[in-house]
């Protein structure tokens, strides 16, 4: 067994502990540690992601053997996520350390709890586990909302915490459905159990897929269940938020990874079900985050709502199990976290520059270093639309490219087209109104505000990380398309996980 | 007693649901409570309904009762409440700070802070 693959677990979680010991010993400190240890995860997940190369494997927690003790397992999926998460939280973390931190007690601490609770979702190979995992996750990013104060979050904040446990309540109905059906929890067991269930436990298996699905939906925002996130975004602290990118995407790596995995392509008729329900929403998450940039009166609804519309996108392409649309919309995937987590730190940048009209779209006085700001806003823009030369479009070309030819294509183009379409003129009347038509108003005294280099560096490497996904598209393509296929072959994962001896007598 | 503890799964869920369709923070609140018992409950009886059997299984033993949903319950318990905690400190510091328990946001709750240096926001 190879330890390295605990200690995107491990590593935060230690961290975290030492910095709540650590609060009366000032921020320096705190700040080192944090920025320490979230660099040196970063090594580790790039680590992993040369080591996930050779092939899934499992770590067994305790040695107890598969299927009875936790199993954490590394393949090329969930390494790709652990090496997206730490980037962002990189990039984060240092934003953070710019003041962000001062405004609260203990962001750095819950900033590392919540990375211990998605690196742990992404590793894990248990359905309870995930469960577990996530609540870590949420309980962190409760937190990390409400960092600050104010009667604005606390009020997001509550809707927010309310979402969320209704949807864990779901996902423990689900999670005891699956049990009571299958006698098994471990997700590579599942799979081998799932495919051999007697026909009259079928309904009850399918209930409690929709189930776990309608919790998996919630987390990554799907229409109708996506009505927390622009508030809870726009209430948040930049930095959680940027971070928070990466949450929705928990919610697409379960669906891709339990839909893959547990209810595979030849998996009763769940999958179809499953498959029917996803495009549909998907869809309309892509139509209604689309209207929602295009009405957005802030820069946060604006950056929210692109995030609703890029997870339709992904999930849309994610539909098929194909290798091709899979891979499409992992590529989709990368893009996306790293955009969203420019343009909600640039937001940031913008609107504490601009001063009383904080993130309005109204036309006020001028934009310091408006070139500046507004190139950065440009680029930010024409990645989340999809314009050629950034990484959007590269991504929307693939996702388009590989659903043609398939039953859904008519309806899938026209939605990713149009909708494009409608960003581009949601972040062209956005634009506009910041950089172009202030100016107008004459600043007050004092209410010029000077512009410091370190975020803007920070949102320029973002920006520069989409356009080097863009230049290097093909060997990135590829590293995709072998995650895809190993995803859609789950023998090895099941193998990886579960003794030959075991296996035999299943 | 399959009956018995289905339909109190099954009134439990229904009292949850219901409060938790309520405007204020105290009735969801108590709602999410409810929800967590029938969830607890349901957890439970995943595990088949057995009367006076020990949760072990040793070798002169034919009958014996599942011990894993039991585990599982009691993590589900252990964050349920944690959970329950915090929601209600946060209703309360919501109705502290704006003087409603109203569980909706308003425009004029919209008071918003920007910007990495701790004094432009103010």
């Amino acid at each position: 067994m190879n330890h390295w693959i605990t200690i995107p677990v491990v590593l935060p979680a230690l961290t975290a502990a030492v910095l709540v010991l650590l609060l009366r010993s000032g921020i320096l400190v705190q700040r080192v540690l944090s920025v320490a240890s979230t660099i040196a995860l970063l090594a580790v997940a790039i680590g992993l992601w040369s080591l996930s190369m050779e092939g899934p494997r499992a770590y067994l927690i305790g040695s107890w053997p598969a299927p009875f003790g936790i199993v954490l397992v590394l393949d090329r999926l969930s390494a790709l996520m652990l090496l997206l998460t730490s980037i962002i939280a990189c990039a984060a973390v240092l934003y953070s350390i710019m003041g962000w931190d001062t405004r609260g007690r203990h962001f750095h601490a819950l900033f590392q709890f919540q990375l211990l609770g998605i690196n742990g979702s992404f590793l894990t190979g248990d359905v309870f586990n995930l469960f577990v995992f996530f609540e870590v996750m949420l309980i962190a990013s409760y937190g990390l909302v409400l960092h600050g104060g104010g009667p604005w979050r606390l009020k997001a904040g509550f809707q927010y915490v309310a979402i969320n446990l209704i949807a864990s309540t779901m996902f423990l109905f689900a999670v005891g459905l699956m049990y009571g059906v299958t006698g098994t929890l471990n997700m590579a067991d599942l799979a081998v159990k799932v495919a051999k269930l007697p026909t009259g436990d079928h309904a009850l298996l399918a209930v409690s897929a929709v189930l776990l699905f309608a919790v998996f939906a919630v987390k990554c925002a799907l229409v109708p269940l996506h009505w927390w996130l622009p508030n809870t975004y726009s209430a948040g602290p930049a930095p959680a938020i940027a971070l928070f990118a990466v949450l929705t995407k928990v919610g697409a790596y379960a669906i891709i990874r339990v839909h893959t995995l547990v209810f595979g392509a030849d998996a009763l008729a769940i999958s179809g079900l499953l498959q029917q329900l996803l495009f549909s929403a998907a869809i309309l998450t892509l139509v209604l985050g689309a209207v929602g940039v295009l009405a957005s009166r802030t820069m946060l609804d604006l950056a929210s709502y692109s995030i609703i519309a890029s997870m339709g996108t992904l999930l849309v392409a994610s539909v098929g199990l194909e290798p091709r649309q899979l891979a499409a919309a992992l590529y989709y995937l990368l893009h996306s976290t790293l955009t969203g987590a420019a343009l909600f730190l640039l937001v940031d940048v913008i609107a504490a520059a601009r001063g009383q009209a904080i993130d309005k779209l109204v036309p006020n006085m001028a934009v310091p270093r408006a070139t500046l700001l507004g190139g950065l806003f440009l680029l930010a823009g024409m990645a989340m639309v999809g314009l050629p030369p950034l990484s959007g479009f590269v991504g929307k070309i693939v996702i388009l490219d590989s659903m043609r030819g398939t039953s859904v294509a008519l309806v899938a183009w026209t939605a990713i087209l149009s909708t494009s379409l409608l960003l581009l003129v949601g972040y062209a009347r956005a634009g506009s109104t910041l950089f172009w038509k202030s100016g107008t108003v004459r600043p007050a005294q004092g209410q010029v505000r000077s512009l410091r280099v370190a975020p803007v560096t920070i949102v320029g490497c973002l920006l520069a990380a989409t356009v080097a996904l863009s230049v290097f598209g093909g060997a990135v393509m590829t590293a995709m398309d072998a995650t895809a296929r190993e995803i859609l072959k789950p023998d090895g994962y099941i193998r990886a996980v579960l003794d030959p001896a075991v296996l035999a007598e299943r | 007693m399959e009956l018995l503890v289905a339909s109190a799964i099954g009134m439990l869920t229904a009292v949850g649901v219901y409060l938790l369709l309520r405007r204020r923070t105290l009735p969801v609140i108590v709602g999410l409570s409810f929800l967590s018992y029938a969830v607890n409950l349901f957890l439970f009886a995943m595990g088949r309904l057995t009367i006076d059997q020990p949760p072990i299984l040793t070798p002169d033993r034919t009958s014996y009762t599942d011990p894993l949903p039991q585990a599982l319950v009691l993590t589900a318990i252990v964050i349920s409440f944690g959970m329950t905690a915090l929601i209600v400190v946060l209703a309360l510091r919501g109705y502290l700070e704006t003087g409603s328990d109203d569980a909706a946001i308003r425009d004029d709750d919209l008071v918003r802070d920007f910007g990495s240096d701790p004094r432009a926001g103010k």
